[in-house]
């Protein structure tokens, strides 16, 4: 019997070790399910910024040509000095090409070598020379250096995105085309330089000469527009909503449209905006203005919500104190409450913004897919914003255009990267534990 | 005056009746101020108050009311002939009517006195002020342009002067009750706080305006296809609108295809996110030390935060061919925009809506209720099991809901990564679309707001916001009943 009771003791202790083995094993393997569930989101956060960094660092950079260009007397007219007409109307062309005939050894009176060498040109050299001719008359007759821009593909191919094994007859640049290159890039006259024109031009349909500065002015309208109408609105509809509102079926009803608005999807807002501020309200379409005043009912959930908690964290002595001393309740709210809560009205603020400049959903149906070339001067011209312009891009067919679309979400992360830190910051100084 | 010039001077005399108003208060008591009910500024607002609003209320009255006054008495004085005809013809008139007037305005006073002679070329004299007609207009509609300018001009001056008046006579009247014993500043506050609720009700005006604006386009949609086409339809082919022509245009609304992309693609958009979100948010509160929650829980936030179309970039760049070689490599054939590549994508962006609502649901749970399980003898993760997550299902069910209704309505992700082809089919390799797509597609180029094609946008809008409406309300109803448990 005591054998007997001893074996089972003994196999009893083995299960039970042998259990709180397989529960131990449970326990690691639950725990290890939630590092990987967690690095999964880290890991694909990681790679979501390097490819884009990978794809469009690029951008930054653009090629171009330094060309001693001689501004011929001849090109300008008989006049001299030439009329302002003559300076607009000179053939900018001829004089970039045969300044790069000349830095590749081209022979101008082989056409079909001559047609090539331009080839490798952007059309923009022109404006470019005719802009230095414009600022300074005096250059006329004498030889300046100027950069000027290549074409998309000779951009393709400095970047190294260039595949030469590929058969001549199915590549872009032929081989007499890749031996000037490499020529001109060994010379340094062919060099990577920084992009401005990334930032200063609009829309184009080649992908050297377009820029996201059109767009960058009409998001700038817009969140100016939302900063106007939001934030007031906002702020105003939170202190009445924390301070004043009786508890009845009204303020229930506003509560409730608040949190629902929140979440309603923001292609909702635009076609509110279609239907409201264009159809019946008759503004036009592709306005900043139009953008600006839906992107401000999208954002006005953010800031009341955040304006409430902000006002509700104001401890109730300084209201007491202040209408202590014979302040109103508005008084109250308006000389002390309202500057203790400016911190967090900010930071839900500026969150509220970095949404809003993120937005494209809405904007597509109000049009605000254009080529708008010129920057727009008020807000109601037709204008862009910067992720419209991304989503215009990245339907683009053109190779040069997936590292604009690139360069130009690296920004936009750029901005909201800056506006998020910016709210960080702010909470982490100015917040006060009462 | 045009209106806001007008509502510039208006303020202007607001401006002088709250200077006007500070200096009286101070000096009806020989500038001892603590003898006024209110202080000085509050005398000044009162006056402002009393000198703007009613005249900006009357503007606005005006503004609304006398446009529609003119077309009326405009409309009266064309011939029987042509308001009783067809509703074509007359649109037409009122439109040749608007044009001839729009001329008119830009002539000089000699010329406008020149078109009163019958024979003076009126297509060729609007031409020359940059006004195109069509036809030479009939001669009852330039008198109906004349009479609608001097409708304009003289409802102008009437407003200019009625509108000045009245704010001259409200600074005038406000002025005169300024004294001591006036309780100004209950009164400023009362219109305050009139403002501060008017602003709130802006909430609700947005929501009407969804809903009315939405309501309105579908019923003209309804109209030209039949209620059950659009809900039980197979088939999404909505052609092209022909020009001008209003009607039925041959196209077939189904909604089925679409719905069905739509809650296929949010299907394995929840399938990542809801197990990933769930175990990041149980790693979180449970095990994490509280620096490693410090840093992990904002990073992971960060990705509710990208801009959609950044996602909708990487998977239409990256992600959508990486898929597409992938299955290659296997001997799948799934094509570059599929609903696996949508629905991955978007599922990596509902993480944090997943896992930052569970974690605070999951915080909620009381210890007790823990600590009690471990007494059992019950490990950490059976504890998490059998207990902790149980007690957290109601608010992990709500964040699910909430996760799926941004799914549903998520635009940018599916624009980029889905594909634009209509597709019944229950192969994830296959590109679909889904209601927000075509929303999208059918209302970016030229629009004509008459054609079912442009209109069926707003139905798809309707279906989309009736669906996430009930998810939202749904979910926030268990959210809230759930918190209410433990407080």
């Amino acid at each position: 019997m005591a054998t007997e009771t001893g074996l089972s003791a003994r196999s009893i202790r083995e299960a039970t070790q042998a259990r709180i083995a397989k529960r131990y094993a449970a326990e690691r393997r639950f725990r290890a399910y939630g590092i990987a569930a967690i690095l999964f989101g880290l890991v694909f956060l990681v790679a979501l910024f390097a490819t884009i960094f990978m794809r469009g660092y690029t951008a930054f950079l653009q090629s171009a040509f330094t060309l001693p260009v001689h501004l011929d007397q001849g090109a300008f007219g008989a006049s001299s000095p030439p009329s302002e007409n003559d300076i607009l109307m000179a053939d900018y062309t001829k004089l970039a090409n045969r300044a790069l005939f000349q830095v590749l050894g081209v022979d101008p009176g082989n056409r079909q070598d001559a047609k090539a060498a331009a080839a490798l040109l952007s059309a923009h050299a022109d404006t470019r020379i005719r802009n230095a001719v414009q600022a300074d008359p005096s250059l006329i007759g004498k030889t300046i250096e100027l950069d000027l821009l290549a074409h998309g593909n000779v951009d393709t191919f400095m970047k190294g995105h260039f595949d030469r094994s590929v058969p001549e007859g199915r590549r872009q640049l032929s081989d007499k085309q890749l031996a000037w290159l490499d020529k001109a890039a060994a010379s340094g006259q062919l060099a990577k330089h920084f992009n401005t024109g990334l930032f200063t031009y609009g829309a184009s349909s080649k992908p050297e000469t377009a820029g996201v500065g059109v767009a960058l002015a009409g998001s700038l309208y817009m969140m100016l527009i939302v900063l106007l109408v939001a934030v007031p609105l906002g702020v105003a509809a939170a202190v009445y909503l924390e301070e004043f509102a009786p508890k009845n079926l009204l303020t229930d009803a506003i509560e409730v449209n608040i949190n629902n608005l929140a979440a309603v999807p923001s292609i909702v807002f635009g076609l509110l905006g279609l239907a409201i501020f264009i159809n019946f309200v008759g503004l036009p379409r592709s306005a900043a203005l139009v953008g600006g005043l839906v992107l401000a009912l999208m954002t006005l959930p953010t800031i009341i919500i955040a304006t409430r908690a902000a006002v509700a964290a104001v401890p109730p002595s300084i209201r007491e104190a202040a209408l202590g001393v014979g302040a109103s309740k508005m008084q109250s709210i308006t000389h002390h409450v309202l500057p203790l809560a400016v911190p967090g009205i900010l930071t839900g603020t500026i969150i509220g913004l970095a949404k809003a400049l993120g937005e494209t959903a809405p904007l597509l149906m109000i049009g605000m897919v254009a080529f708008v070339v010129d920057f727009p001067k008020t807000p109601l011209d037709a204008s862009t914003a910067l992720p419209v312009q991304i989503f215009m891009w990245a339907t683009a067919a053109e190779r040069g255009f997936v590292e604009r679309t690139a360069g130009a979400t690296l920004i936009l992360l750029a901005f909201l990267i800056c506006m998020n830190v910016t709210a960080v910051v702010l909470r982490r100084r100015y917040e006060r534990r009462w | 005056m045009s209106t806001p010039l007008l509502f510039l001077s208006v303020f202007a005399l607001g401006g002088i009746g709250w200077f006007l108003g500070n200096r009286r208060a101070r000096a009806s008591v020989e500038g001892k101020t603590s003898r006024l009910h209110s202080r000085p500024g509050y005398y000044g607002a009162y006056v402002l108050l009393w000198t703007t609003l009613p005249a900006a209320a009357l503007i606005v009255a005006w503004a609304a009311i006398a446009p529609l006054v003119i077309t009326s008495l405009v409309d009266s004085r064309l011939p029987e002939a042509v308001r009783s005809g067809p509703e074509q013809t007359r649109t037409l008139t009122m439109s040749a009517v608007r044009l001839i007037e729009k001329g008119f305005s830009a002539l000089s006073p000699e010329e406008f006195e020149k078109t009163l002679d019958p024979a003076t070329d009126i297509k060729a004299l609007l031409l020359s002020k940059g006004v195109p007609l069509a036809v030479t207009p009939e001669p009852y509609a330039v008198d109906a342009a004349r009479y609608q300018l001097t409708l304009k001009n003289s409802s102008r001056v009437l407003i200019t002067i009625s509108a000045l008046a009245l704010a001259l006579l409200g600074l005038v009247f406000a002025l005169f009750q300024v004294g001591p014993k006036l309780r100004s500043r209950n009164a400023v506050e009362s219109v305050a706080l009139a403002g501060l609720l008017g602003c709130s009700m802006v909430a609700i005006l947005t929501t009407l305006g969804i809903v009315l604006s939405m309501l309105f386009e579908s019923v003209r949609f309804f109209s030209i296809v039949p209620f059950t086409d659009f809900l039980f339809g197979t088939v999404w082919d909505p052609r092209f609108s022909a020009a001008g022509a209003s009607g039925s245009s041959g196209g077939e609304f189904g909604l089925l295809p679409l719905l069905w992309g739509t809650l296929y693609i949010s299907l394995v958009a929840l399938l990542v996110a809801v197990p990933v979100g769930l175990f990041s948010a149980v790693y979180m509160s449970e095990y994490a030390s509280a620096r490693v929650r410090m840093t992990t829980k904002p990073l992971l936030e960060i990705l509710a935060g990208i801009p959609t179309i950044v996602y909708g970039f990487f998977a239409l760049i990256t992600f959508g061919p990486l898929l597409r070689d992938l299955g290659a490599s296997v001997g799948l054939s799934i094509s570059a925009t599929s609903v696996l590549t949508a629905g991955l994508i978007m599922g990596v962006m509902l993480i944090p809506f997943v896992s930052s609502l569970s974690d605070d649901i999951i915080n909620a749970v009381p210890q007790s209720l823990r600590e009690g399980s471990y007494g059992l003898g019950a490990t950490q993760s059976e504890t998490i099991k059998r207990v902790v997550l149980p007690a957290a299902l109601p608010g992990v069910v709500g964040a699910v809901l909430l996760a799926a209704s941004r799914a549903i309505g998520e635009t940018m992700i599916v624009v980029l990564a889905a594909g634009i082809a209509p597709n019944l089919t229950l192969n994830p390799f296959e590109p679909v679309t889904t209601i927000t797509v075509k929303i999208v597609s059918q209302l970016t180029g030229d629009l004509e707001f008459n054609s079912p094609q442009t209109l069926v946008a707003f139905a798809l809008g309707l279906t989309l916001f009736v669906f996430t409406l009930a998810l939202n309300i749904y979910a926030l109803y268990i959210v809230r009943k759930y918190r209410e448990q433990y407080d």
